[in-house]
């Protein structure tokens, strides 16, 4: 029996069969459309006449577009605040919350309910909270303190900040879970043993809490990092980019050029640039970290 | 301390001890800190959609002119109707609910198919199988957007378009790396034993996963289940783009142009009526989503 027909006896075809479906979906919606964006940001595709070769130049489209460095720092920009806001928050948060016995499921409840509202819907419903008259919804609430009234997201100064605050609000719960997932598995020996040595609250949080969380917390800021990159219903829905290209992020560049201006191979082109930058970054942070990371 | 009462222990405590807990001083700052805690989540988390849920029944003009005000000009009930009927909420809901069932079969069917393939059976190349579809976790998604809209346009072998075809999400959809390694390492852990002793009973491999691997891997399939719905109920750039006819499009699609079509009490009660099956099937399920979150949240974009 030679070991074609062995396979085709046994289980081979069967096996095979079952695979189809994600050999089918990964092949065609996955794997594919991976290459396929390395080879077109090499050409020029406009949809009606065949692709032509054009070496390099959609990237110097990309990369000589004044609005590149704008999109470029806006979109760090909104990076860095989405951090300053939201990373120390949801571990605060979790710390709190993991000292609770019977109602940590109702505070969990509580801090995930925004992250199950559809974004279109936050963006929105947001949209209208940032009502720059004084009857808006948060000056009418900051006015109660004497404060505002604020033009938030039509002003270019504030435009970016109640983007990421609205961010903010919409993910840190899936956050906070996170954090608080990883502190049930923390091993209690060494608490009994800080609490041996005498260690207070806040030295127990710092010395034994954090330790065993690093490789999470170190997981979650570079994963934050590179969602927070791909940043796009809310500058879409909210600004459109603006006022004044001050909300412009890279995802919006990369939908303009493809779907306003239908330069599909300048699009592919930045995405492929703002992939290999995510992936450098990602390689250089756990390079850099690796002494620091546990495993 | 015995080594299984300090097994026991590592679910008890955390940071503060026994002792800690019985300080009358820290017992009272606990008290404060988390009744604050409490208080912020209730207005921060919970506030927004409980006033989303007041606009939604008030009149426009209460919520323009004093949106904190509990209905100043009484009840409008008669915008839930206008949503559901006048701007067609009720459509785009049932295409939404359409376009959510078929990617929640397309993700569980290629997850519980794919997962069972590289777990159990392990073909000799099961291997480079599983890498390249762990492979595509590394990639943000945006590299895909313009690729995939062309590869939708014209699917190579079968020279279709599925542009304005639910086709064109549900099977994208299936693409899940995460969902194929989550089942995949659940069925890691099941006892191999049980796989050999159906083999040994004659089982082939598709008994083997309907009458064996399924029914154990109820749990896993849940977590995929509720992410899959939830995700795609979400989901908005994507369907978007490869469904561009608007009779077609699901909720969060339509929710901005809604906006600009209709009075403002009734688009606020469109976006109501577009949370409320997500934050229903969230409360109801919520177990699932506690214990998970930290599987479900750390991989999504």
């Amino acid at each position: 029996m030679t070991a074609v027909t062995r396979w085709l006896r046994g289980e081979g075809p069967s096996t095979l069969l079952l695979l189809l479906p994600l050999l089918l979906v990964f092949g065609l919606f996955a794997w594919f459309p991976i290459g396929r964006a390395a080879v077109m940001s090499l050409q020029e595709t406009n949809l009606v006449t065949e692709p032509t070769w054009v070496g390099l130049d959609n990237f110097e489209l990309v990369l000589g577009d004044p609005l590149f460095w704008t999109s470029v720092k806006n979109t760090a920009y909104f990076t860095g605040l989405a951090l300053l806001f939201g990373y120390p928050l949801p571990l605060l948060l979790a710390l709190v919350m993991s000292e609770l016995r019977r109602t940590k499921g109702l505070f969990s409840v509580l801090a995930y309910l925004p992250v199950v509202v559809p974004p279109v819907v936050t963006v929105l419903l947001w949209r209208f909270f940032y009502d720059a008259r004084a009857e808006g919804v948060f000056n009418t609430i900051l006015g109660w303190a004497g404060l505002g009234p604020f033009s938030w997201i039509q002003d270019a100064t504030t435009a970016m900040p109640s983007l990421v605050l609205q961010a903010t609000w919409a993910n840190a719960g899936g956050t906070v879970l996170i954090y608080l997932a990883a502190m049930a598995g923390h091993r209690a020996d060494l608490y009994d043993a800080a609490d041996v040595d005498g260690a207070g609250i806040l030295r127990k949080v710092w010395h034994v809490t954090l330790p065993q969380m690093r490789n999470i917390l170190l997981i979650t800021l570079i994963l934050q990092v590179i969602a927070t990159f791909q940043v796009f219903t809310e500058p879409y829905l909210m600004t459109g980019g603006g006022p004044g290209n001050s909300t412009t992020t890279v995802l919006l560049q990369i939908y303009n050029y493809a779907y306003r201006s239908g330069e599909y191979g300048a699009s592919t082109a930045l995405s492929v640039l703002l992939a290999a930058f995510l992936g450098v970054m990602s390689g250089l942070f756990f390079w850099a970290t690796r002494a620091w990371s546990t495993s | 301390m015995s080594a299984s009462s300090r097994v026991q222990d590592a679910g008890e405590r955390g940071i503060l001890s026994g002792i800690d807990r019985r300080r009358r001083g820290v017992r009272w700052s606990m008290l404060g800190v988390h009744g604050l805690v409490l208080l912020g989540l209730l207005v921060v988390c919970v506030g927004p959609m409980l006033w989303l849920a007041k606009a939604a029944v008030s009149h426009t003009q209460d919520t323009l002119r004093s949106p904190t005000a509990l209905w100043p000009g009484g009840l409008d009930l008669a915008n839930l109707s206008a949503a559901w009927n006048e701007a067609e909420i009720s459509h785009y809901f049932a295409n939404t609910v359409w376009m959510t069932t078929g990617a929640w079969i397309a993700q569980l069917l290629v997850a519980a198919t794919g997962g069972f393939v590289l777990s159990v059976l392990r073909p000799r190349y099961a291997t480079v199988v599983t890498a390249a579809v762990f492979a595509t976790l590394f990639v943000p998604g945006v590299v895909m957007l313009i690729p995939l809209f062309l590869t939708v346009l014209d699917v190579p072998l079968l020279n279709v378009s599925l542009v304005n075809s639910y086709w064109a999400v549900w099977l994208p959809a299936g693409a899940n790396a995460f969902n194929v390694l989550l089942v995949k390492r659940f069925m890691d852990n099941l006892p191999r034993e049980v796989f050999e002793a159906a083999r040994v009973d004659g089982a082939g491999p598709f008994r083997m996963l309907w009458s064996v691997a399924l029914p154990m891997s109820k749990p896993i399939l849940g977590v995929v289940s509720v992410f899959a719905i939830l995700n795609a109920w979400k989901d908005f750039l994507w369907p978007m783009v490869a469904l561009p006819d608007p009779t077609k499009q699901p909720l969060s699609v339509r929710l901005p142009i809604i906006r600009d079509t209709v009075e403002l009490d009734v688009f606020l009660a469109s976006l109501l009526i577009s949370t409320a099956l997500p934050i229903a099937i969230f409360l109801i399920f919520q177990h699932l989503f506690l214990r998970n979150a930290g599987l479900g949240g750390a991989v999504k974009e």
